[in-house]
């Protein structure tokens, strides 16, 4: 029996989930190839270092919202707990010196950031598992108090001025690869390990499905359902990181729009929006897929308010082709599960 | 009333039925019996229009042709059917769901809410039942629900209507209720064919039976005369050694050992013992404290008084996890919610007790471990799976419980408790389910068999406890005790 079949698929034929990955990167290659055509100029390097440099936010968040997802609940707080994390670091910095702040105070300011997404993802967990109540209304809740306490201590401003050695993970390049490009790789296959291989991806997905019979058989569902959304913290906290070093500032509502277009991301990745099957793969190329589209309206030369218009009515356009075309290849690519 | 003869009716190259002979007087209630994949459900379809038969095949009602049933026109002659899932709308009320047919086509397109409450309101009373008209749906019990989907039938004119499982998940108590209601239908001349896994009742109620087997006319029997065995043999093609198959453990070392255990509400004052390889039988009604009692000895309802015994030391659990650890399993009566996680794999569902066990190098799953738990126990227990990774909801009643069984079995427990662990299985399946139990008791195993169904314990059982609102009020030798005498004592 094939590995990956069982592993991430849960129930589905071999030939379907194979069917995921070649699905999208089909479309994946029809987007880019209509950008090429209609667009002079799309298919340079300029364009795609654009593309790899404004991937990572997207995509580190996205890998925060997808494990909540898998297991049937939801992450809302997910921008506002990267601006939380962001700025924590931004003060640990800060009170080292700003800008000429040492190594000491870089690795100080990332474990802050780590350890307050960490925190504020546990706490919703924790919540989240011991009263029942419902993620979305946690997270709601969360994310009002997270984006509260961020506008209290900024007093609503931002806070810049980072040194050169947190400026290089958002801006810097590695041998050629832009480096928030290398984070998030890490992030993907860290995420793809503990999803597809850990005791507590196996948890999600069946809490997803069914969290009473996954508790009569013995799965601790509380302590995972909290560690779930601690993880998805700590994921801000990773967010927040490279925010603050891309911009060289953290400012509270950062990134806000992205919330839905992580939800998006992780329903085109074809994760099941009711639960208890996803994998990291088909999201992370899911979220390629969205990222070119929105630079390719850019090239294209529309204006930027107007390059969001075409951009909901091109996602648009995928989900009509999708259904209209619900058939053969295309029913494998897209069909309803 | 209604005539069928030589019906057949492939579906691409298998013959799901072939040449059936079928027929039903007025006011008749006949039970279509048969496993599943036998054809029943294929005849109904017929028979409500749904399915054409094959060329050839003769249907007359009232004497007169019928062929070229469609499902509008076997509406207008009167049959209906309840399917086992009822397809009512859990967010209507009461009589919306009854009434809501009379509402389909009507001109002017209003909805006429106190015609509705009327006509729901007066096929009740027919039924003789009270039910509040204007409670949403997914309030009420399955039983009342059940009640809702009969209403619902005759609304319009009915003369025929099928009851497919309707009994499946009721209670006893609620079981008579419904068959109470058959039998007014049939005094007010409604013809009623009843499909259902439950022999007795069907013996019970019906006054002919007709027997499919693999898509062929085994016969039509009167059911006077007609034993459960009997008729089980004639379903099956097989025959089964039904016997009193008690041992005496006596000497045996026990396993448990409860004292006055008590949990209000559900059960008080429980005492019993099981030993190493005995099987005790735990009977009594739905809502008698027996899935409570269960529940606390699986540590998910913790006992305010009394204590657990377990291979002579005490036991005190604090969640499953620590009753799974000590080496107690359970098997849900609820499989479809609590036994299994419906959409997930086989395998994962096999493997999801057990994973602790399973984990390979950096703490991660080993996918060669599961690989060789999940086939060893597949090929144990006699499961027929298509593949493992295949959803487990895609499997039959019977093979989804053995899935259960193996989970539990992976754990290696001493004592497994089975929370009424043949339904929605087929005869024939079921008695493979108890050849696995009677030979882990056989390895040792202390069983603990929870069933409202007195012939199950009866046969399987070494020593049948009976409760009654949360106590044990009688403990009986199946053999010392005639079969008779426990049925009436439990039902009484």
């Amino acid at each position: 029996m094939s590995q990956a079949l069982r592993r991430g698929g849960g129930g589905r034929l071999a030939r379907r989930i194979d069917g995921d990955v070649a699905g999208l990167l089909a479309l994946l290659a029809v987007v880019v190839a209509l950008f090429g055509v209609a667009a002079p100029g799309f298919l340079s390097l300029g364009v795609f270092t654009s593309v790899a440099f404004q991937l990572p936010e997207l995509g580190l968040l996205s890998l925060a919202m997808l494990m909540p997802i898998i297991s049937g609940g939801f992450n809302l707080a997910i921008t506002f707990t990267a601006n939380l994390s962001g700025l924590a670091m931004a003060y640990v910095l800060q009170s080292h010196g700003g800008a000429d702040a040492g190594l000491g105070a870089f690795v100080a300011g990332v474990l802050a950031a780590l350890g307050t997404g960490a925190f504020v993802g546990w706490l919703m967990g924790a919540v989240i598992a011991y009263t029942g109540a419902h993620p979305i209304l946690v997270s709601l809740s969360a994310m009002i108090f997270v984006r509260g306490l961020g506008e209290f201590l900024t007093r609503g401003g931002d806070i810049s001025g980072v040194p050169g050695t947190v400026q290089a993970i958002g801006q810097g390049t590695v041998g050629g690869v832009p480096a928030p490009l290398l984070v998030l790789a890490a992030a993907v296959l860290l995420w793809s390990v503990i999803l597809s291989r850990s005791r507590l991806g196996f948890a999600t997905r069946m809490i997803g499905s069914n969290i009473e019979a996954t508790r009569f058989s013995g799965v601790p569902t509380r302590r995972s359902l909290t560690l779930i959304y601690t993880l998805s913290g700590l994921m801000c906290g990773v967010a927040g990181i490279v925010m603050l070093a891309r911009f060289n500032s953290v400012r509270v509502g950062h990134g806000e729009s992205y919330l839905l277009i992580t939800v998006l991301a992780c329903f085109l990745g074809r994760v099941d929006p009711f639960g208890g099957f996803g994998r990291v793969l088909p999201v992370a190329i899911a979220l390629v897929i969205l990222q070119v589209i929105a630079s390719g309206l850019n090239q294209l030369g529309a204006n930027q308010h107007l390059s969001t218009a075409l951009w909901g009515g091109f996602l648009l356009l995928i989900m009509v082709v999708r259904s209209v075309w619900a058939g053969g290849f295309v029913q494998v690519m897209f069909g309803r599960r | 009333m209604l005539q069928l003869d030589r019906i057949s009716k492939r579906f691409g190259g298998v013959k799901a039925l072939d040449d059936v002979r079928f027929d039903i007087r007025r006011g008749e209630v006949l039970c279509l019996a048969g496993e599943n994949g036998c054809g029943k459900s294929t005849l109904i379809k017929i028979i409500s229009g749904v399915h054409r038969p094959e060329p050839g095949a003769v249907m007359l009602f009232d004497g007169r042709s019928i062929e070229g049933l469609d499902p509008a026109a076997a509406r207008a002659l009167g049959i209906q059917v309840i399917w086992q899932d009822l397809a009512l709308f859990p967010e209507m009320t009461v009589a919306e769901n009854i009434a809501f047919e009379s509402n389909l086509g009507a001109r002017p397109r209003l909805v006429r809410y106190g015609r509705m409450r009327a006509a729901a309101a007066r096929i009740l009373g027919r039924l003789g039942v009270g039910l509040d008209l204007d409670a949403p749906l997914r309030t009420l019990p399955i039983a009342q629900r059940q009640v809702v989907a009969v209403a619902r039938a005759l609304v319009t004119e009915a003369t025929l209507v099928f009851m497919d499982e309707p009994t499946a998940s009721l209670s006893q108590a609620e079981t008579d209720a419904l068959l109470a209601i058959v039998r007014r239908l049939s005094a007010e001349g409604i013809a009623v064919v009843f499909v259902s896994h439950r022999l007795a009742e069907v013996l019970e109620v019906c006054s002919r039976v007709t027997v499919l087997r693999d898509g062929r006319l085994v016969g039509t029997f009167p059911t006077e005369g007609m034993t459960q065995t009997r008729l089980t043999e004639l379903m099956t093609g097989k025959t089964f050694d039904y016997a009193v198959q008690t041992r005496d453990l006596s000497g045996a070392p026990v396993v448990l050992s409860v004292e006055g255990l008590s949990r209000a509400p559900g059960y008080a004052d429980v005492s019993l013992t099981i030993r190493r390889g005995e099987i005790v039988g735990l009977t009594g009604r739905l809502g008698s404290g027996r899935t409570e009692l269960a529940l606390s000895l699986f540590g998910m309802a913790p006992a305010s008084a009394g204590t657990v015994t377990l291979e002579g030391r005490p036991v005190r659990f604090a969640s499953n996890r620590e009753a799974i650890r000590a080496g107690v399993a359970y098997v849900s009566e609820d499989r479809l919610q609590l036994g299994l996680v419906q959409p997930q794999s086989i395998s994962d569902n096999t493997a999801m007790a057990v994973l602790d066990s399973l984990l390979g190098p950096g703490g991660l799953v080993s996918a060669r471990r599961q690989d060789a738990l999940v086939h060893a126990w597949i090929r144990d227990l006699g499961v027929k799976a298509g593949h493992p990774g295949h959803a487990v909801s895609t499997l039959s009643g019977g093979n989804q419980q053995r899935i259960v069984l193996a989970k539990w079995l992976a754990t290696r427990p001493k004592l497994l408790i089975l929370d009424s662990p043949t339904v929605g299985v087929d005869v024939g399946a079921r008695a493979g389910i108890f050849a696995i139990v009677h030979r882990l008791a056989g390895a040792g195993m202390a069983i603990l068999l929870i069933s409202d169904e007195i012939p199950e314990v009866y046969f399987n059982a070494d020593r049948i406890l009976h409760m009654r609102d949360g106590r044990i009020v009688g403990a009986y030798v199946p053999g010392e005790t005639g079969i008779d005498a426990i049925e009436e004592a439990v039902h009484a």
